[in-house]
C-alpha cells in the first residue's frame, strides 16, 4: 500500500515471530493506523465508516434471523410473525434488519453523491468508483431478494414484477427473456423454488459484498483518500495518520447515524415500509400499487416512464451502468465542485432531480403534478430521466471543457491551517 | 428551481382537498388519539381488557384472530389477564382435537372433534375454511385480525374509521351496491361487512361506557396489541437505547474534539 515504507516494529517476541512469516500485525498497523489520510476530510467522508458499520449489523442481524426464518412459500409468512411475536428479542432483529436496509441505502446514496460532487471517481480513483458501482449493484439485487423473504404481498408482487422485467428481451431474441425469467424462478410462476434460491443468494451476496468491499477499501489505500479541495496529497504536512484522528472522528459520526436508526427502529419501525407486505402473499389478488422500497423508486419512475417495455427496462438498467462511465465522462481537469461554479449548479440540480424521480415512483400510475391535474406525473417522470441521462452523457462532458474553475489553493496543509502552516505535523 | 418544488406542494395541498370529493375516493380518516401513539406510548389495560370482550363477543363472530395465543393474553405488555383468568378463558373455547385413541380425528357424525384451549393454543376461528367464511358473508371475506392494523395504511385510524364510519348518507348520486353498506372510509365505499357495533351491545363488567365510539376505541386497542404485541417492550428499551447512545456520542464527540485539537 502507498502508504509509504512501514513503520511497524513488532513489540514481542512472538509478534516478531509471526512478523516474518505472515505480516497480518503489519498489514493491520500500515492500513489501519498509520495510513495517512487527507487532513481535510469533511462530514461527509465519515460515510465509509458508516457503510462499514451497516454492512456490518445486517450480517450479524441477518445471521441470527436466519436461525428462526423458513424459506418455505407456505411457511415463510408464519415464520417471520413467529419472530416478531416468539422469538426473544425477534422483533428488534427484525426490525433492525428491515430498517437497517433503508439506512445502508440512505447512507450509500449520501456516500455516492459526495463521491460525485467531489469527483472522487477521477484518476487515479476509477477502480476504486467502479468497485463502488459494483458494490451499488450488488446491494440493490440483495436488498431485493431480501425483501422477497416476508412473502407478503408487496414481496410476492415485487418479486414477480422485477423478474418479469427479463421477458421484455423476447423482443430480441424470441424466448430468450421468458426463458431467462422461467431460469430465475425455478418454476413457470414466482414460487417455492423462487423464494428458496431467493433466499440462498440473499445469504451469499453480503459476504460477496463484503469480499467487493475489501478490495475497495485496497483501491483507496493506493491512491489514498481524495479530499474536499480535490487536490493531490503533497507531503506528510497535508495528512494525518488515520488512527486516532478518523477513528475518533467516524466514531461520532456512526455514534449520530446509530441515533437516527434506533429513532426508527424504535419508535417508527414501519415508516418505510408498505402495509401490504403485512398480508400473506396472494398470486390471486394484485395489490392497487405495487411499488418498490423508497431506495429503488428513482429507477422504478424511469421504467414506468416509458410505454414501450423493453426500451423502460434498458433505461433502467443503463442508468445504473452510466455510473461505471463517469471517470470518462467528466473532461475537467478539476475534481471538486467547490471549484466549479457551473457544475456546481448541474450537481445540485441533479440531487433534486433524483428526489423529484422518487417521488414520481411512489405515486400511482395516473398521478397527476399536485394541484395541476393537467400535467400528468409521468411527464415530470420522463423530463426527470432525460435529465439523469442527460447529467451524465452531456453535462460531464461539455461543462468540462467550456468551464472556468475557480483558482485551486496551493496545498491542503495551507488550506487548512492558512498562513501560519507548520511545516509537519 | 429551489422554490418551484415547496411551491408545488403547497399549491397542490391547497388544490387537493376539494379534488378528494370524487366517487368512492377514501374519506380522510377520523383523528383519535390513541395511549399507544408517540415514541413512549402504553396500551391502556382497561381499553385492553374491553377491547377484548368487544372482539370476544363481536368480532369474532366473523373474523378470525389467527395469530394470537391466549397464553399472551397474561404477557407483559399486553392486557394484563392473571394467569388464572387467561386459562379460563383459553378453556371458554373449543379448539381442535388432535386424533384421539382410536386414531380418530371427527366423531361418529362426522364432526370434527374437539377439546378446551390452553394457553398455548391461538383463537380458534370462526369458519373452518375460506369457503366457509365466503359462504357465510355473501362471498366476501372476513379478514384474519391479527396484523389488521399494520396492514392497511392509517393503521389505528383506519380501523377506527371503519367501523365507526356507519350511518352516514351517501352522496347524491351514488347507490350502495344491494347487500353492502356505505363507508366513506372504505376505498370505494362499498363495503361487505354490516355496521358491527351499535350503542350498549357489550356491557362491561366495570360499567365502562358502551356507546358505539367507546367500543371501537377499546377494541381497537386490543386490535392494536395484536398486531404488535412487544410495542411496550420496544418504546421502554427504545428510550434507553436513545438515551445510551445520545451519552455515547456526546463523549465521542469530546473525544474527537481533544485528538484533533492540535490538529487545526
Amino acid at each position: 500500500m502507498s502508504s509509504g515504507p512501514s513503520t511497524y516494529v513488532p513489540a514481542s517476541g512472538l509478534t516478531r515471530w509471526l512478523d516474518s512469516r505472515l505480516p497480518l500485525m503489519r498489514f493491520a498497523h500500515d492500513t489501519m493506523l498509520t495510513f495517512p489520510t487527507p487532513r481535510n476530510l469533511n462530514f461527509w467522508y465519515a460515510f465509509g465508516a458508516i457503510l462499514t458499520f451497516c454492512l456490518g449489523v445486517q450480517i450479524v442481524t441477518g445471521i441470527v434471523l436466519a436461525m428462526h426464518y423458513v424459506p418455505n412459500a407456505n411457511m415463510a409468512f408464519d415464520s417471520v410473525e413467529n419472530i416478531m411475536r416468539d422469538v426473544n428479542y425477534g422483533w428488534l432483529l427484525r426490525y433492525v434488519h428491515a430498517n437497517g436496509a433503508s439506512m445502508f441505502f440512505l447512507a450509500v446514496y449520501v456516500h455516492m453523491f459526495r463521491g460525485l460532487y467531489y469527483g472522487s471517481y477521477k484518476a487515479p480513483r476509477e477502480v476504486l468508483w467502479i468497485l463502488g458501482v459494483i458494490i451499488y449493484l450488488l446491494m440493490v439485487m440483495t436488498a431485493f431478494m431480501g425483501y422477497v423473504l416476508p412473502w407478503g404481498q408487496m414481496s410476492f408482487w415485487a418479486a414477480t414484477v422485477i423478474t418479469n422485467l427479463f421477458s421484455s428481451l423476447d423482443q430480441i431474441v424470441p424466448h430468450l427473456g421468458s426463458t431467462i425469467a422461467t431460469w430465475l424462478w425455478g418454476d413457470f410462476a414466482v414460487g417455492d423454488a423462487t423464494l428458496n434460491r431467493f433466499f440462498s443468494l440473499h445469504y451469499l451476496l453480503p459476504f460477496v459484498i463484503a469480499g467487493v468491499v475489501g478490495l475497495h477499501i485496497w483501491a483507496l489505500h493506493v491512491p489514498g483518500n481524495n479530499n474536499p479541495l480535490g487536490i493531490d496529497v503533497k507531503g506528510p504536512q497535508d495528512t494525518l495518520p488515520f488512527h486516532p484522528y478518523y477513528t475518533a472522528k467516524d466514531a461520532f459520526y456512526v455514534g449520530l447515524f446509530a441515533i437516527l436508526f434506533a429513532y426508527l427502529v424504535f419508535f417508527a419501525p414501519d415508516f418505510v415500509g408498505n402495509p401490504d407486505n403485512y398480508i400473506p402473499a396472494n398470486p390471486l389478488v394484485t395489490p392497487a400499487d405495487i411499488v418498490p422500497e423508497w431506495y429503488l423508486l428513482p429507477f422504478y419512475a424511469m421504467l414506468r416512464s416509458i410505454p414501450q417495455k423493453l426500451i423502460g427496462v434498458l433505461v433502467l438498467g443503463g442508468a445504473i451502468l452510466t455510473l461505471a462511465f463517469i471517470p470518462w465522462l467528466d473532461t475537467s481537469r478539476v475534481r471538486s465542485s467547490r471549484f466549479r461554479p457551473l457544475m456546481k449548479q448541474f450537481f445540485w440540480l441533479f440531487v433534486v432531480d433524483c428526489l423529484v424521480l422518487g417521488y414520481c415512483g411512489s405515486k400511482g400510475v395516473d398521478a397527476t403534478v399536485p394541484g395541476i391535474a393537467m400535467i400528468p406525473l409521468v411527464w415530470v417522470a420522463r423530463l426527470g430521466t432525460v435529465y439523469y441521462y442527460a447529467f451524465f452523457w452531456l453535462i460531464m462532458p461539455i461543462v468540462g471543457l467550456i468551464e472556468t474553475p475557480k483558482p485551486l489553493p496551493d496545498s491542503i496543509a495551507k488550506s487548512v491551517l492558512g498562513a501560519h502552516a507548520a511545516p509537519a505535523e | 428551481m429551489r422554490f418551484a418544488i415547496p411551491l408545488g406542494l403547497v399549491l397542490g395541498l391547497a388544490l387537493a382537498a376539494p379534488a378528494l370529493a370524487a366517487t368512492g375516493d377514501q374519506k380522510p380518516l377520523k383523528d383519535v388519539e390513541f395511549s399507544f401513539e408517540g415514541p413512549l406510548g402504553t396500551y391502556n389495560r382497561a381499553d385492553l381488557q374491553h377491547g377484548f370482550q368487544v372482539y370476544k363477543e363481536v368480532c369474532s363472530a366473523c373474523h378470525s384472530l389467527n395469530r394470537v395465543a391466549f397464553h399472551t393474553l397474561s404477557q407483559p405488555g399486553g392486557p394484563g389477564f392473571s394467569d388464572a383468568e387467561m386459562k379460563a378463558i383459553a378453556a371458554g373455547y373449543k379448539v381442535l382435537a388432535g386424533p384421539n385413541d382410536k386414531g380418530e380425528t371427527v366423531d361418529d357424525k362426522g364432526n370434527a372433534l374437539t377439546r378446551a384451549g390452553t394457553p398455548a393454543d391461538y383463537f380458534p376461528p370462526p369458519f373452518a375454511n375460506e369457503e366457509a367464511a365466503r359462504a357465510a358473508n355473501g362471498g366476501a371475506l372476513p379478514p384474519d385480525l391479527s396484523l389488521i392494523e399494520k396492514a392497511r395504511a392509517g393503521g389505528a385510524h383506519y380501523v377506527y374509521s371503519i367501523i365507526t364510519g356507519f350511518g352516514e348518507k351517501p352522496p347524491a348520486g351514488f347507490t350502495v351496491t344491494p347487500n353492502k353498506y356505505y363507508n366513506p372510509y372504505f376505498l370505494g365505499w362499498n363495503i361487505s361487512m354490516p355496521p358491527p357495533l351499535s350503542d350498549g351491545q357489550v356491557s362491561f363488567v366495570d360499567g365502562h361506557p358502551n356507546k358505539i365510539a367507546d367500543e371501537a376505541y377499546a377494541v381497537v386497542t386490543f386490535l392494536a396489541w395484536a398486531s404488535e404485541p412487544h410495542l411496550e417492550d420496544r418504546h421502554r428499551i427504545g428510550l434507553g437505547v436513545m438515551i445510551f447512545l445520545i451519552v455515547l456520542s456526546g463523549l465521542l464527540y469530546l473525544s474527537y474534539r481533544q485528538v484533533w485539537k492540535d490538529a487545526h
